[in-house]
Order: structure tokens, then C-alpha cells, then sequence
């Protein structure tokens, strides 16, 4: 089962990774929400897979049945979608500006911050 | 006298405080403020006074307290001979600079500043020659680089000053850093971090194989120091500082540092082969190379600076000369080169002050209007000159009796100190000379005698010069006698009196005299001859510098632009190249490969729909032709993983996972579909196959990492920890919500302070309105806030 979620999680991140390495930055976008995705899928199932038992103390218990999936990698990608999402739209945010902005998604076109022929520093003292 | 340690520190750290006063003295009551601020020095000046009778006697004073006692390192003192004289010069001499600096920047804004360096410097510098540990020798060494460059780049609004301040920072700097390799080859060969204690140590420094390691490494900042030939360049490019700079740091303290170290090295470093030929060797040339300069000059301070470096070779040529009489001899030329120099500069300044101009060429005849200042430079110089009754006659006798042995070295140095002194003799009296007597010549000032506070030093230094040498019993029982015995570091007494004895040493300075008179009556010529020399040599470190300086930006530049070229693609193709390399190459070196899986026949059948359709809303966003079925099939896979979630028994990621992805398509939908996109994303082939490489290669790293992760035995301490506490201690049957909430609700208020900020620059991204690239956004900021 393990196996299959890691082939899984590999198309997952070569999928982002292809995304990430275009031009355009609506395409790194939709790669950085896979990529989100790739990493708490790979956080889940580092914590091994069990089927269908949430971990929810029974009424009549103390402790949580052993049968009962792991809650330590739940609680972590919990935090995670949340702090992924507001990334997400942060830079979907920041992309939309970019665009109103510089009229350009393209990302070898936004030199604003570095120049494509910045002069030499001053060479005095 | 154990109960003077504190008083010791006080008087150590008294100019560091003084400074911290000084600007506000300056503020309350002008220039007049530093009467009150000499009296620090001058205080420190008198309680090492009280220690003459002490050390003359032939005892150390040490003391100090424990700095990091875990470390071994403490915060001591160390007075003998040797470090005594250095601290009454620098009390002493700081003393009237500081009142002098009263006079010379009277009226100017920054008055307050300058004193407050000038006294910070004079902390530094009292902390470096009394220092006894190597850590705390070194971190004043440092500061004394600092407070000069501070002090050199006062005027710091001039390009000049910039230039020499850096350059000056530069040169001692990379000699302060020698100096530390040098003093922990020094503490590993010895295992002694003190000098006090250096001094006992016999012969094992100079039969260790490390021994001419760690002397290159202390000359290299004892030379940068006290401006040996090569890097003497920036003494003379320190003239820009303010004349009290020049003749405080640049030629009676700061620059004997070098010197002050050499002489404190040399009774368990000296008298080895190495010592004696490169110690005479570059003093030699750095004395011949300065008066040759300076002859060139016509500014009273280039000069002097000149002739301060050929001091400077002439005492380091003198520590290194392993013969009787060398090590007195250096030590009354260091005692009489700091009170006429010092005297000297401030009459160059003080004629500068007055007349406008120090270009000697441009200044007579000024006897009558300041008496006191001509007298003053007449006994300087003749201290200087060497003539007899003054201090520089004594030393110059003794130099001639350390050099004057017959053989083929002793004669080659004797001639080399015979021109550098005669050359000297010449500056000197051009320097006193030639503004006061002659024709009166026009000024760009009207000429009078400048105020008490400016001739005072001058006047006292170049008196104690004729002190020092009518009263030479008095002097040498103080000062040179157990000086000497410090730097020899066996007993030594210093006799010379300035009643000539006729004999060797008499007649070569009778011939130093006429020679000095010759070059000075036909100075002019002498001048012209050495322009076109140099003019022929063509340029020197000093343009060397400058190629070095503005290499290193081209060559940073060249750096920046590969590093970062400016595109974003670049830095995310290296960012995952890496990661792939990362992932796999240690993975194959050290076999660390998971096992070889069994096919999954484990998995139900909608198990095997739900992760298919994850694929295939990947495969979709990848080929996707237009914007609304990219970020639909962005959707699938969102979904995909939610009912993943769902399925291993995650039911509060599933549905936290639902919100985000609709919400996720939802925003991406209403924003993307307003923006003008091309719809295709066009790749070359070539591009396109090393992109989908990279792809290839980090997803297949993440797969082996996690099928080897999982194969691996499993803890779960942590989770029984949650599963056996989160009901009987934290009272919640949802362990994961306890988790977030209790057991790491530190970390859950992170997560919500991260959110909080998102929107926040969310909000700010949106109401920032730039309708022209140039950065004013703080004006369009409220103009369009107001609007939205």
C-alpha cells in the first residue's frame, strides 16, 4: 500500500516541479498548490496507512484503540493546508498584481528588481 | 601595590569615558571644554608618574582581573620599562593634543566629535602598550586601526579622506589579522598567552622549526603598523586627518606600535639570523626610501609624514641591529622622535592655522609675527637635527655607536643611517627654517601668534627635547635605562651625556651635519632631482591600491552576475537541481535504496479509482490547453487527496482539505480568468526535455525516500504519548484536535499569526496602486486607500 502512495507522490512532485520550472507565473502557481498537496500526502504516509479508523477516543475508553489511524501526522498537515493555502493566495495575489503592473506573466520579462545591463557600481570611495 | 589595581583601571578606561563626555563638554562651553577634557590623560599621565620609581628600580608592575576565567583569560596589565615610557608619552603627549585640538578646530561643528575619537584612540592606544594578554593586545591593536580610521576619515565630506581613511583601515587591518596568527603561533609554541610570562621563556621560541612562521606573521603586523617599506603608503595619504591627528596618531603614538611590539619581542625573538637581516634590511630601505620622499615634498605635513616613515625604518633597522649600544640607541631616538615630531607637526598645523597655507614654498619670513611658534620649531628641529645639549644628539651618538663596528655590514648601515639622518637634518630645518626667516611673503592669512592652547604643546614638547638632553642623568635613570634593560631583557644603563667625546661616533655626526647643511642649502635642486627620479619610477602601491580596490568591485560584480543573473527560472532550476541530486546521489552512493516492492494486491478497487483520478487530474493541469481546465483539473487533484484523507481514517483533513481546494479554484477562477494570458505554456524540445528530466528526477528521489522510509521500522513513541494522554490529561476524545489545540497550541497560534500576516500583505498587495514604476508608493499608497 505504502509503495503505491510513494509511486503516487512521485508523479505528485514531478508533476510541481515541471510547473515550477516554467516561465509563466500562472503555471509556477498551479505547481506550488500540487507541490502542497505532494508534501502533506508525503507527511501522511510517512506516518504509515491505516484504513477508515479516525483517531477518536471511544466513549467508554481512556486510551485511543491501536487499531485507530496515526493523529501525530494529522495534526501536522492540518497546520500545513492551512499555511499552504494562505501562500497560495498570497502569491496568487501577487502574481495578479505582477500582472496589472508589468502587463507580463512571464517571468524573464519582470528584470525590474535586477536590470538585465546594470551599469558598474560607483568605483570611487 | 596591590591596592593601585584599581585606580590602574580607572586610569585605563578613563579616556573611553572622557570621550563619551566630550561631545556634550564641547556643546556647553566651545573649545574652552578641552581644558576640562585634558585633565583625563593628564590624570592618567600623573598616576603613572608614580610608578617611575618602581619600574627605574628595576621591578615590573603587573595586574588585572579575571576576564573569562573559564577560558584562561583575563584583563592584566604589565608595566615595565618598556610599556611605562609608551604610556607617559601617550598620556603626556595626549594630553596637549587634546588642548591643542581645542585650538586648531576651534568653531568647527563637529569639534565635540573629534575630541571624542581623539580621546577614544588614546584610550585604545594606552590599552595596546600596557596590554599583557595576547587577546587583549590584539583587540586594542584593532582599535587603534578603528579609531584611525575614524580619525583619518574625519573630514570624511572630502573623496581624499574617504580614500586614505579605507586605505589606512585596510593596510593595518590585514596587519592586525597577521598579528593574531602570529600571537596564537606564538601561544601554541609556548603555551604562554602573556607576555609577562613570554619573557621567561628561553630558547625554545627560537629553536622551534615554527619560528620564522610566526615572525613573518608578527612583522607582517608590526611593518603595516609602523609603515615599513612596501606598505608605507598610507602614512603619508593619512595627512588628510586634521593636523592633531598627524601629530598624535601618525607620528608620535600609533605608528610606534609596530615598533613598540618588535621591542617587546625582541629579548625572545631577537639575535636570531632571520631578525637581523630582515629587521635592518626593510628599516634600511623604509629610512633611505622616507627621506627620499620626503625631500620631493613641498607641503610642511607630507614632509614630516616622510621623515616619520624614515624614523619609523630607522628604529626597526636599529631593534633589529644585534650589537652593544643598538637597543639604547633605538630607545632614546623613540623617545626623542616622539617630542619633536609631535612638536613639529603641531607647528605645521599651528603656521597652517595661522597663515593659511603649509606649502613651504609659499610661507617667509613669519619670525615676527609668531615668535613663540618659531621657537618652538627651532628647538625641534634642532632636537631632530641632533645637534648637542638636545635628545637627538644623544640618540644620534648612540646609533653611530651601535653602527659603527668596521665591518662590510657595519659600514654599509652606518652609511644608509648617515644619509637618512643628514636627509633629515635637511627637512627639519627646511621644515623650522624656512617659513620663519626670509622676506616676509604674502599669505593667504594675515599671520599673528596663534592662542596658548595650540603653541603650549608644541612649545613644551620641543623644550623637553632640551630637557631631556642637559639633564641626561635624570632622564636615563627614569626613562632610558630601565626602557633599555626591557627591550634587551637583560639589565642594561644608558650613559651617554651630551658632552661630546671626540672619537668615531662624534666625527660621522659632524659629517651627518654637513652633509644635512649641504642639502639644505641647495634644497630646491634636490627637490627637482628627485620629481624626475620619481617621475621616472612612475607609479607606486599607492596606485596599486586603488587597482586592487576597484578590482574587487568588478570582480564582485562579475560574481554577482553569475550567481544571480536575474531570472527566475535559473534560481529554480539549480534550487531543484540540487534537491534531485540530494536526494538520489547519497541514496545510490551508500546503499540506502529501499528493497525491491511486491506488486500491492492489498488495495480495494476504489481505492485504485481514487488514486488514478489523482493522476489524472495531474496529467490534465500538465497538458491542459486553456486557463478554466487547468485550474479545474487543479481541482480534481485537490479533491483526489481530500478523499485519500477521507479513506485512512483522516476525516478532519478531508474536510479541511475540501474548503481549501474549492475555495482554491474558486479564487483562482475569478482572478486568472480576468488576466489576458497566452494560453499554452511553450517549451523547446530541448527545454522541455531538461525540465521534464529535473521533474523526473525529483519525483523519482521522493519516491525511493519515502518507499525506504516506510520499509524502515516505525516509532511511535510519540504517538502512544498523544493516544494514552489526550483524553486522561487534556479531556478530548479527538486526538488530533487535542494535539492542535493543547498539546502543541503554541504552535497552532503560530500557524494563525502566519495566516493573520498572509492577509495582511494580501490586503496591502491589493490596495498598492502603482500607476507609474517609480518607486513613490508612500504618497499613491494614501491616495488610493482613500479611493478603494
Amino acid at each position: 500500500m505504502e509503495t503505491l502512495f510513494s509511486l503516487l507522490i512521485g508523479v505528485f512532485f514531478a508533476s510541481a516541479v515541471y510547473l515550477m520550472l516554467s516561465k509563466h507565473t500562472v503555471r509556477i502557481l498551479l505547481g506550488i498548490a500540487i507541490l502542497g498537496n505532494g508534501v502533506n500526502l508525503l507527511l501522511f504516509t510517512a506516518g504509515r496507512l491505516t484504513r477508515e479508523i479516525p483517531p477518536i477516543i471511544p466513549f467508554d475508553s481512556d486510551v485511543l484503540p491501536s487499531a485507530a489511524a496515526n493523529p501525530l501526522p494529522q495534526a501536522l498537515i492540518l497546520t500545513a493546508i492551512v499555511i499552504s493555502f494562505s501562500f497560495f493566495a498570497f502569491l496568487l495575489v501577487l502574481t495578479y498584481r505582477g500582472y496589472q503592473e508589468l502587463g507580463t506573466d512571464n517571468t524573464d520579462e519582470m528584470r525590474l528588481a535586477e536590470p538585465k545591463d546594470e551599469s558598474l557600481p560607483p568605483l570611487g570611495y | 601595590m596591590a591596592d593601585q589595581a584599581p585606580l590602574t583601571l580607572l586610569c585605563l578606561f578613563l579616556p573611553f569615558l572622557t570621550a563619551l563626555l566630550a561631545p556634550a563638554a564641547v556643546r556647553r562651553f566651545g573649545h574652552g571644554g578641552s581644558w576640562g577634557l585634558a585633565l583625563a590623560p593628564l590624570l592618567a599621565f600623573l598616576h603613572f608618574l608614580t610608578f617611575l620609581p618602581q619600574i627605574s628600580a628595576g621591578e615590573v608592575v603587573t595586574g588585572g582581573y579575571a576576564w573569562v576565567p573559564s577560558l584562561n583569560l583575563s584583563f592584566s596589565w604589565f608595566l615595565d620599562g618598556l610599556s611605562l615610557t609608551f604610556a607617559l608619552l601617550i598620556t603626556g603627549i595626549g594630553t596637549l593634543i587634546v588642548l591643542y585640538s581645542g585650538g586648531y578646530m576651534k568653531g568647527h561643528p563637529q569639534q565635540g566629535r573629534f575630541l571624542c575619537f581623539i580621546l577614544l584612540f588614546m584610550g585604545a592606544m594606552l590599552g595596546l602598550v600596557v596590554s599583557d594578554s595576547f587577546l587583549m593586545l590584539f583587540v586594542y591593536w584593532e582599535l587603534t586601526s578603528i579609531t584611525s580610521f575614524l580619525l583619518i576619515g574625519f573630514d570624511h565630506e572630502r573623496e581624499a579622506a574617504r580614500r586614505s581613511a579605507l586605505q589606512a583601515l585596510v593596510v593595518t587591518g590585514l596587519g592586525g589579522l597577521s598579528l593574531l596568527a602570529g600571537l596564537i603561533f606564538l601561544w601554541n609554541m609556548t603555551g604562554v598567552t602573556q607576555l609577562s610570562l613570554l619573557v621567561n621563556v628561553d630558547d625554545t621560541l627560537r629553536n622551534s622549526p615554527f619560528y620564522l612562521a610566526a615572525l613573518l606573521l608578527l612583522l607582517g603586523g608590526a611593518f603595516t603598523k609602523s609603515a615599513q617599506f612596501p606598505f608605507h603608503f598610507w602614512l603619508p595619504n593619512a595627512m588628510e586627518a586634521p593636523t592633531p591627528v598627524s601629530a598624535y596618531l601618525h607620528s608620535a603614538t600609533m605608528v610606534k606600535a609596530g615598533v613598540y611590539l618588535l621591542m617587546r619581542l625582541n629579548p625572545v625573538m631577537g639575535a636570531t639570523p632571520a631578525w637581523e637581516i630582515l629587521l635592518p634590511f626593510f628599516g634600511g630601505v623604509t629610512l633611505i626610501a622616507g627621506t627620499l620622499l620626503a625631500i620631493r615634498q613641498t607641503d610642511l605635513k607630507l614632509m614630516l609624514a616622510y621623515t616619520t616613515m624614515a624614523s619609523l625604518g630607522l628604529l626597526v633597522m636599529l631593534t633589529g641591529f644585534d650589537t652593544p649600544h643598538a637597543v639604547e640607541a633605538a630607545v632614546l631616538y623613540l623617545v626623542a622622535h616622539s617630542l619633536f615630531k609631535g612638536a613639529l607637526f603641531m607647528v605645521a598645523g599651528l603656521v597652517d592655522h595661522e597663515a593659511g597655507t603649509r606649502d613651504v614654498t609659499k610661507l617667509g619670513g613669519l619670525r615676527g609675527d609668531m615668535p613663540i611658534t618659531f621657537a618652538a620649531a627651532l628647538l625641534a628641529a634642532l632636537s631632530m637635527g641632533g645637534l648637542p645639549l638636545f635628545l637627538g644628539f644623544l640618540a644620534k651618538e648612540e646609533i653611530y655607536y651601535a653602527l659603527a663596528h668596521g665591518d662590510l655590514r657595519s659600514i654599509v648601515f652606518t652609511l644608509v643611517a648617515i644619509v637618512g639622518n643628514g636627509l633629515m637634518f635637511a627637512i627639519a630645518f627646511a621644515v623650522a627654517l624656512k617659513p620663519f626667516l626670509g622676506p616676509h611673503v604674502e599669505t593667504p592669512k594675515h599671520a599673528h601668534e596663534g592662542p596658548p592652547l595650540m603653541w603650549i604643546g608644541p612649545a613644551l614638547l620641543a623644550s623637553l627635547g632640551l630637557v631631556g638632553g642637559v639633564l641626561s642623568g635624570v632622564a636615563h635613570r627614569f626613562v632610558s635605562t630601565p626602557m633599555a634593560s626591557a627591550v634587551a631583557g637583560e639589565p642594561r644603563l644608558v650613559e651617554i651625556s651630551t658632552i661630546p667625546h671626540l672619537g668615531m661616533p662624534l666625527l660621522l655626526s659632524v659629517i651627518t651635519v654637513a652633509f644635512g647643511v649641504l642639502v639644505y642649502l641647495r634644497l630646491d635642486q634636490a627637490r627637482d632631482m628627485m620629481v624626475r627620479l620619481l617621475t621616472a619610477i612612475g607609479s607606486g602601491p599607492d596606485r596599486g591600491f586603488d587597482h586592487v580596490v576597484s578590482g574587487l568591485v568588478r570582480l564582485s560584480v562579475a560574481v554577482t552576475r553569475i550567481v544571480q543573473p536575474g531570472r527566475l527560472e535559473i534560481y529554480i532550476t539549480v534550487t531543484f537541481v540540487l534537491l534531485a541530486l540530494t536526494l538520489l546521489v547519497p541514496s545510490f552512493l551508500y546503499g540506502e535504496l529501499p528493497d525491491m516492492p511486491t506488486w500491492p494486491d492489498e488495495l480495494y478497487f476504489h481505492e485504485w479509482a481514487i488514486i488514478l483520478l489523482a493522476v489524472i487530474g495531474l496529467f490534465a493541469v500538465l497538458r491542459a490547453s486553456d486557463r478554466l481546465t487547468a485550474i479545474v483539473s487543479l481541482g480534481i487533484q485537490g479533491f483526489a487527496v481530500a478523499v485519500i484523507f477521507l479513506l485512512f481514517g483522516a476525516a478532519d483533513l478531508a474536510f479541511t482539505q475540501f474548503m481549501v481546494e474549492t475555495l482554491s479554484v474558486v479564487i483562482l477562477a475569478l482572478v486568472m480568468t480576468r488576466l489576458r494570458l497566452s494560453p499554452r505554456d511553450h517549451r523547446p524540445p530541448r527545454q522541455f526535455a531538461f525540465d521534464a528530466a529535473i521533474s523526473i528526477a525529483c519525483g523519482l528521489g521522493f519516491t525511493l525516500l519515502l518507499m525506504k522510509t516506510t520499509q524502515l521500522p516505525f516509532n511511535l513513541e510519540l504517538t502512544e504519548f498523544f493516544n494514552t494522554y489526550s483524553k486522561v490529561i487534556a479531556h478530548g476524545a479527538n486526538v488530533v484536535n487535542v494535539i492542535l489545540v493543547d498539546f502543541r497550541g503554541t504552535d497552532t497560534l503560530g500557524e494563525i499569526a502566519v495566516v493573520m500576516i498572509t492577509g495582511l500583505a494580501v490586503l496591502a498587495l491589493i490596495r498598492v496602486r502603482l500607476r507609474d514604476p517609480l518607486p513613490d508608493t508612500n504618497v499613491e499608497t494614501t491616495a488610493e486607500g482613500d479611493r478603494s
